[in-house]
């Protein structure tokens, strides 16, 4: 029950490797050179007095506390801006500058509150007591009757605790890269400022780096004030993005005091958003449900039960309905939100207890193509850097990504980049605020129109084909030849160069040109990118274009360089890792490798089945024909989430046994008929693995306010259904992850713990973990060329339709917005806004801000609308963070060819002015079998895409091995009519037997 | 034959009505039917004669002056277009003891010469300096300009030619050379003066600086207040670029330089070398911990010469006539020539060229001929508001960086400022703190709170509130300023506070004097 008190060094480290040694205060210490004489007087534990220098900003030397005298040199130079040389000599504590600090001091508290409101939080009073001030003698003006700021939710600006060391604005400029902040005026006038306007009024996005920097009372945050200071801290991993931020929670008794960014963060590195810094607000929300309910039917009232009660209801339920329909008619769906060890055990239950495959995770609908595209070309799905990589480039290209808003801890870090003169390319058919935002500019923005991220990435691979600017020499000695050979074909026909495909993509060829030039002649070029690739009908070809553009360009296997998924939710890289695909094992081993499925077979006790299950489309077109009848939902509001809402609805309502388990009830659980009570991330005991596959601890800093662990539900489920499961902890978990996955073979908690996070593999050949993987060779061996032919797209702009939605997300909202909008945050945002262009605006009568009806063939919705240069003519966007607005009522259910990752950024809309605001969303029945429709589009889709030049039929029935259920392949064989398939799917049919 | 007349478009000359007295001259000629060519050059210097009026005649040029616009009349009467005698009548401009004591290097053409005219430029010996550079190593020019002995004028008086080598040392893929012309010290114009009489110096300067260093970028930095030179080193500027002076071949040469004039922002602390280089840089004016210095890490982090528009003006003299010729002027370790600013309360106020070594009383007395107000002098302060008050026993002292400071002072940008008995020294200490106060950049917390606790403590000492607390106490502040501010501006406030305390004792036992 302790604080954790970082030490702090006073100014960064030096990169250097050659040392100095020096004497400081007659005590020798070697550093690395140009390291500060304030930094290597820390190192040997003297901290000189400082106000203006932390570790974390470069030496300003404004407070002049840290003056040192150094032989042989005239002067009392600031030892936070003065390097070590050679053999110097410095003294620290002599009577002259002891002097010159009491006279600083003496200054800075004849301005200065006699008693601070924040308490110990400002420094100044025992700063002065450090130097030896013992009385202020100067009487005069103050800066004590300034009023404070206390707009912004979060924190306050008290002007008169302000000692102008510039802490904030450095933060502000250095470390986030806003420049929100500044200094108005000149002397003693000389204020900080956020711009001349309120905080809630200026550029500042909130990610509290300022507040963290500042040395005394001026900037803090609210609940300091509202609760006190904190008595304990504990380290643990922020639940919102893939950054997978480390922090301190600082604690008073089980209250949240903080969360402060921890300096040793190895994804974050001190720094924070203002979702992880300060939206934590929503674990203790009064809307939390903490007692396990359930109901007979989903339209009575919700009934308050014991866990026993809950369990043993929904156990028989599910084993009702497969005594009834077999053992495939249930499944579960694994949470990204929640920690590997949760995320283990629900695919284990559902694979050991439920019988089946039928285990699916929301990645589905976010980063399935990853780990299709990536195990393909590469060998494995996870991204190849650490975050720090990012640093080393020289160009870096981002692409459907605007980690502006979506990773912003991680945008910082690209900033600083950006501003020691990286180049930025941005494909993206919006002008985000990664494109353009204040002091960053992407130097090339290839504004494509949405779904032809296929023709934009053959056209640059086509460029640096034939230009000659291939990286041969990589090529040859780390890749396939035979495919590159193919590939090289491929991706250098004219139907491939910018110029053909500019019709399509709508970016001049030139541009293209320019970029792909750029990017090829980049000693490190860096490809990051977001669900604006994934969530495509080509998302997995998209996912191998960027892996053969990293090749052929030999921009794989050490810092700078690679191809990176910045991953949506805190643990995707995680549930993913954790075996949640129907078809894969933990580790990304496929159900159908015997040799796998025996050592589970062996650990579990059980006989796993060897075909996949279903995906969680499937689960819905199975549900709609009554054969898929029961769901355990883990954390996600598939509800709210999934696209073509109403067919989602519509495929909840027909099941007999919905569990949810969630911190809220959520729209999901408006269908269900158990809901189990989760724990939030401050509850939780396990780890998460962010988008740099790093593993980090997360520690629960209050006692679960279920009163259990949400796997001691799960295996209480599980022995509820007749399989006997259960761990002691979740370090037992992680030890049963460590055994039987190689990838993950050297991790355990206790090795967390010991060295605070680990990037897998952690093996044998890498037992401190892989932070650059693919230095030597690729997991697979050879990387792997692939052909990657641009379909276009079915979801078109029609006469009737003839605008593209994309959608995306915003700062301060998350996700469909479960947590986010039960804190502060809707302060910044507070419903789904829809952005269009002038030209269709005024073409339509739309005024900016009036209400729109957005409608697509699925269905309708009404938004306000704004009018906005950031989207092209022809192009609408909207966020999806609240369910009133319900974006993904008119999404559709096109999707991946290879994953079935839903098509969300692009489907086909028309604008109409609105009278009025939203109405209830009534769901209409769907008609048809959903099922048989979904099989053909897949199976015709597959055709349209698989990546090969020669014998598609081979790779299509392979495909469908792979991926689809039998019962799937069954209705493919003997229900659809074959004259609605390709012929390659009917060839492919040929080859592929059916049992 | 026409006859030419030489009338100053110097902005001093001006605000007293130079360009009246032009136009008037002009009507005049076209009234009486005589054939005049009026050329505007540059100010000679001697404040106190402007309007300074010359005619050409066999003789030499013949000077006029003060001419008031009421005078052109009577000058005509008095036939000056031919060198008639008349009350304003100076003989000689050549011969007038003021200037015949100086002895004019870097100002060698400054007032003789229209300032826009490239050919009379090179008529007085202009570009000879640069053709020279531009055939020689950057090494040997930094030789010749390291031998010469000369320092910065703005202030510092740190060997310009050490800076140089250190630019010329350092590895980069782009250097530049920065002029300092942001002159904010009270009583000084030598730089503008400089730019808006001989603007090509400064340019020619600037150029050898480049070529000596392989720097092709070059920055001026001009306070906003002197529009005139503004201008006028814009027009230059494009004159010496047409002219193949500037450009991607200087002098048809392998080096490059473009220049371009920045305009300060009305700070007084953007003078001082870091703070400037923020301004340039397009960010507030505060100033940078040193090191780096900005000869490693300068304007956008690249290595940079920062002189002053004297230092940098002193060179192309140097390199036309050699290091041995500039050195053997002055005096111990201040060599070459120092442009003296006379201002205040002084009967004859202007600018004094002269070697190193000549003492304050030859400057203020022999060319300043004492105060205005005829009333004794009392005090003078020497090098700006952030130079030493210097009582009448100090009359003897030699005017060099060396000697000043023994005396407790500095010579700063040269500007002496008189003032008569009717000053209070106690009230010009607190001055010192509240100019501090008001230009501090904010950035120091000795700077920036020490200047106004100094301003509020002398108060008190002048109303008489605990006057030997206060006295030490202020003498505490100005010893952290001193020791512990970050730059010179916080660094040297105590200078005139607390010489005024030294030299005028009287002046500081409480209440007014």
């Amino acid at each position: 029950m302790t604080m954790l008190i970082e030490p702090d060094f006073g100014t960064p480290a030096s990169k250097k490797n050659e040392t100095v040694t020096v004497e400081i205060d007659g005590k020798s210490v070697t550093v690395p050179a140009e390291t500060s004489i304030m930094r290597a007087a820390a190192m040997l534990g003297n901290n000189i007095p400082k106000l203006c220098a932390t570790d974390r900003l470069k030496a300003f030397g404004s407070c002049r506390l840290c003056v040192v005298e150094i032989d042989g040199r005239n002067g009392t130079p600031s030892s936070c801006t003065t390097p070590v040389t050679e053999g110097m000599k410095v003294s620290t504590k002599t009577d002259r500058v002891q002097k010159i600090r009491r006279g600083v001091m003496e200054l800075y508290m004849s301005d200065h509150p006699a008693n601070c409101e924040t308490g110990d939080e400002c420094s100044m009073h025992s700063m002065a007591k450090e130097v030896g001030l013992t009385e202020v003698r100067y009487e005069g003006k103050t800066h004590l009757g300034l009023v404070k700021d206390e707009t912004n939710p979060y924190f306050t600006f008290d002007s008169t605790e302000c000692i102008v060391c510039n802490r904030c604005v450095r933060a502000c400029d250095e470390v986030q890269g806003t420049f929100a902040l500044t200094i108005e005026n000149r002397g003693f006038e000389a204020r900080v400022s956020s711009s001349g306007t309120s905080f809630i009024d200026s550029e500042c996005v909130s990610c509290g780096a300022c507040v963290q920097a500042c040395p005394t009372g001026a900037l803090t945050e609210k609940t300091l004030l509202t609760i006190g200071a904190p008595t304990r801290s504990v380290i643990t991993t922020c639940a919102y993005c893939g950054v997978g931020c480390s922090f301190k929670a600082e604690m008073r008794g089980d209250e949240v005091v903080r969360m402060v960014p921890l300096k040793d963060g190895g994804a974050n590195a001190g720094h924070s958003c203002v979702k992880g810094r300060f939206a934590w607000g929503y674990a203790t929300h009064q809307d939390r449900i903490t007692k396990p309910m359930i109901r007979e039917k989903i339209t009575d009232e919700w009934r308050e039960v014991s866990f026993e009660e809950a369990i043993a209801f929904a156990a028989a339920g599910l084993k009702k309905i497969q005594a009834e329909s077999g053992p495939d008619s249930i499944g579960g769906i694994t949470s990204s939100r929640c920690t590997n060890e949760e995320v283990y055990v629900v695919q284990k239950m559902v694979r050991a207890a439920f019988g089946n495959n039928n285990v699916d995770t929301c990645a589905r609908v976010c980063h399935s193509p990853t780990g299709y595209g990536l195990s393909k070309t590469f060998g494995t799905s996870a991204g190849t850097q650490d975050f720090e990589s990012v640093e080393f480039s020289d160009v870096i290209m981002v692409i459907g990504a605007n980690p502006a808003v979506a990773h912003p801890v991680f945008n910082s870090r690209m900033k600083q980049a950006l501003r020691r003169g990286a180049k930025l390319i941005v494909v993206d058919p919006r002008v985000t605020e990664t494109v353009k935002s204040a002091h960053v500019q992407a130097d090339h923005h290839l504004q494509l129109m949405p779904g032809t991220n296929v023709a934009v990435i053959n056209a640059l691979a086509h460029v640096i084909a034939t230009e000659g600017l291939i990286d041969r020499a990589f090529v040859e000695q780390r890749c396939d030849l035979e495919a590159f050979a193919t590939w090289e074909k491929f991706i250098s026909l004219p139907e491939n160069s910018p110029e053909t495909l500019e019709a399509a993509s709508g970016v001049p060829a030139q541009k293209i040109r320019e970029a792909a030039r750029i990017f090829a002649s980049a000693p490190n070029g860096a490809i990051y990118y977001g669900l604006g690739v994934t969530e495509h009908s080509q998302g997995s070809t998209m996912v191998m274009g960027i892996a053969n553009l990293a090749m052929a360009t030999g921009n794989i296997g050490r810092k700078g360089v690679g191809v990176n998924p910045l991953r949506g939710q805190n643990n995707v890289q995680g549930s993913c890792d954790m075996g949640s695909f129907p078809h894969e094992l933990p580790g990304y081993r496929h159900i159908s490798r015997d040799d796998v499925r025996d050592i589970y077979n062996k650990k579990w006790g059980v006989t796993l089945r060897a075909e996949p299950g279903l995906r969680i489309p499937n689960m819905f077109d199975s549900a709609l024909g009554n054969k898929f009848r029961g769901l355990y939902v883990h954390g996600e509001d598939i509800a709210q989430s999934d696209p073509n809402t109403t067919h989602v609805h519509a495929a909840l309502r027909s099941m007999d046994m919905v569990i949810v388990q969630d911190l809220f009830l959520n729209e999901t659980s408006k269908f269900a008929h158990v809901f189990l009570p989760g724990t939030s991330f401050l509850e939780k005991d396990g780890t998460f693995t962010n988008a740099e596959r790093r593993i980090n601890r997360v520690r629960p800093v209050m006692p679960s306010k279920t009163g259990k662990t949400e796997y001691e539900v799960t295996c209480d489920l599980a022995r509820a259904m007749g399989y006997d499961m259960s761990y002691e902890n979740a370090a037992q978990i992680m030890d049963e992850i460590a055994a039987t996955t190689p990838t993950f073979a050297g991790v355990s908690f206790e090795h967390l713990d010991r060295v605070g996070s680990l990037q897998w593999p952690v093996n044998e050949k890498a037992p401190e973990g892989t932070p650059t993987m693919h230095i030597n060779e690729f997991v697979r061996g050879e990387g792997k060329f692939m052909p990657t032919p641009y379909v276009a797209t079915l979801e078109k702009s029609t006469r009737k339709f003839p605008l593209l939605l994309t959608t995306g997300r915003i700062l301060s909202q998350y996700n469909v917005g479960a947590q986010t909008r039960r804190t502060a945050n809707n302060i910044w945002h507070s419903e789904d806004i829809l952005d269009i262009h002038e030209s269709d605006a005024e073409m339509r009568g739309i005024k900016d801000g009036s209400w729109v009806k957005l409608s697509s063939r699925v269905g309708e919705t009404i938004m306000h609308a704004r009018i906005t240069d950031s989207v092209p003519a022809g192009v609408v966007y909207t966020t999806f963070h609240f369910p009133e607005s319900g974006a993904n009522v008119i999404t559709t259910d096109y999707s991946d060819w290879a994953t079935n990752c839903p098509e969300y950024k692009v489907t086909a809309v028309e604008i109409s002015p609105s009278e009025k605001g939203p109405a209830v969303i009534h769901p209409h029945e769907i008609a048809g079998d959903s099922q048989l429709e979904s099989i053909i589009r897949m199976a015709n889709q597959i055709a349209a895409n698989v990546p090969t030049t020669s014998a598609p039929e081979i790779e299509v029935a392979h495909h469908i091995v792979q991926f689809w259920t039998p019962e799937m392949r069954e209705r493919l064989h003997n229900d659809v009519d074959r004259s609605k398939l390709d012929p390659i799917v009917l060839k492919a049919m040929e080859l592929e037997s059916v049992q | 034959m026409s006859a030419i007349v030489y009338i100053p478009n110097d902005s001093a000359a001006i605000s007293i009505g130079a360009d009246q007295v032009a136009a008037l001259i002009a009507q005049e000629a076209v009234k009486r039917s005589l054939d005049v060519t009026i050329i505007r050059n540059g100010t000679r210097g001697a404040l106190w004669l402007e309007t300074l009026v010359e005619v050409v005649t066999p003789q030499g040029r013949t000077a006029y002056g003060p001419v008031q616009p009421s005078d052109v009349s009577s000058l005509f009467d008095a036939d000056f277009l031919s060198g008639g005698t008349h009350l304003l009548s100076l003989g000689l401009t050549e011969e007038i003891a003021w200037f015949a004591g100086q002895d004019r290097v870097t100002y060698k053409r400054v007032g003789i010469i229209d300032p826009l005219s490239l050919k009379d430029y090179e008529s007085l010996g202009g570009l000879v300096g640069l053709r020279k550079a531009i055939t020689q190593s950057g090494s040997e020019i930094v030789a010749e300009v390291t031998a010469s002995g000369l320092r910065g004028r703005g202030g510092a008086g740190f060997p310009a030619g050490i800076k140089w080598k250190t630019v010329l040392d350092a590895q980069a893929d782009q250097k530049y050379v920065c002029c300092n012309a942001d002159e904010g010290d009270s009583g000084t114009f030598a730089d503008r003066i400089l730019i808006e009489a001989d603007p090509f110096t400064l340019i020619e300067g600037m150029a050898i600086a480049a070529v000596a260093v392989g720097a092709t970028e070059g920055f001026v930095y001009l306070r906003s207040e002197y529009p005139t030179a503004i201008t006028r080193l814009r027009d230059a500027i494009a004159i010496a670029e047409s002219a193949g002076v500037l450009g991607s071949s200087v002098l048809g040469s392998k080096h490059a330089f473009n220049l371009e004039v920045r305009v300060g922002a009305g700070s007084y602390v953007c003078g001082e070398e870091t703070a400037m280089l923020e301004s340039l840089e397009g960010k507030r004016g505060v100033i940078r911990s040193k090191p780096p210095l900005p000869a490693i890490a300068g304007l956008f982090g690249k290595p940079t010469i920062i002189n002053n528009v004297l230092t940098l003006a002193s060179v192309p003299e140097i390199m036309a006539s050699g290091a041995a010729a500039y050195a053997a002027r002055g005096t111990g370790r201040s060599l070459g020539t120092q442009v003296f600013q006379l201002a205040g309360n002084i009967a004859r106020g202007g600018i004094i060229e002269t070697a190193f070594g000549i003492t304050l009383e030859t400057l203020v007395k022999t060319f300043g001929g004492g105060t205005l107000s005829g009333k004794p002098l009392r005090a003078v302060q020497i090098g700006g508001p952030l130079g030493a008050y210097f009582n009448s026993s100090h009359l003897g002292v030699s005017m060099d960086y060396e000697s000043l400071a023994a005396a407790g002072g500095m010579l700063g940008h040269g500007g002496v400022v008189l003032f008569d008995d009717s000053v209070d020294l106690a009230q010009q200490a607190k001055f010192a703190m509240e100019f501090c106060a008001l230009e501090s950049c904010g950035k120091c917390t000795p700077c920036r709170l020490g200047s106004t606790r100094g301003a509020e403590t002398i108060e008190k000492i002048i109303s008489g509130v605990d006057v030997p607390a206060n006295k030490l106490l202020l003498l505490d502040l100005c010893e952290v300023m001193t020791d512990g501010s970050l730059c010179a501006m916080g660094g040297l406030t105590p200078l005139p506070v607390k010489s005024a305390m030294n030299n005028f004792p009287e002046d500081f036992t409480g209440g007014a004097r």
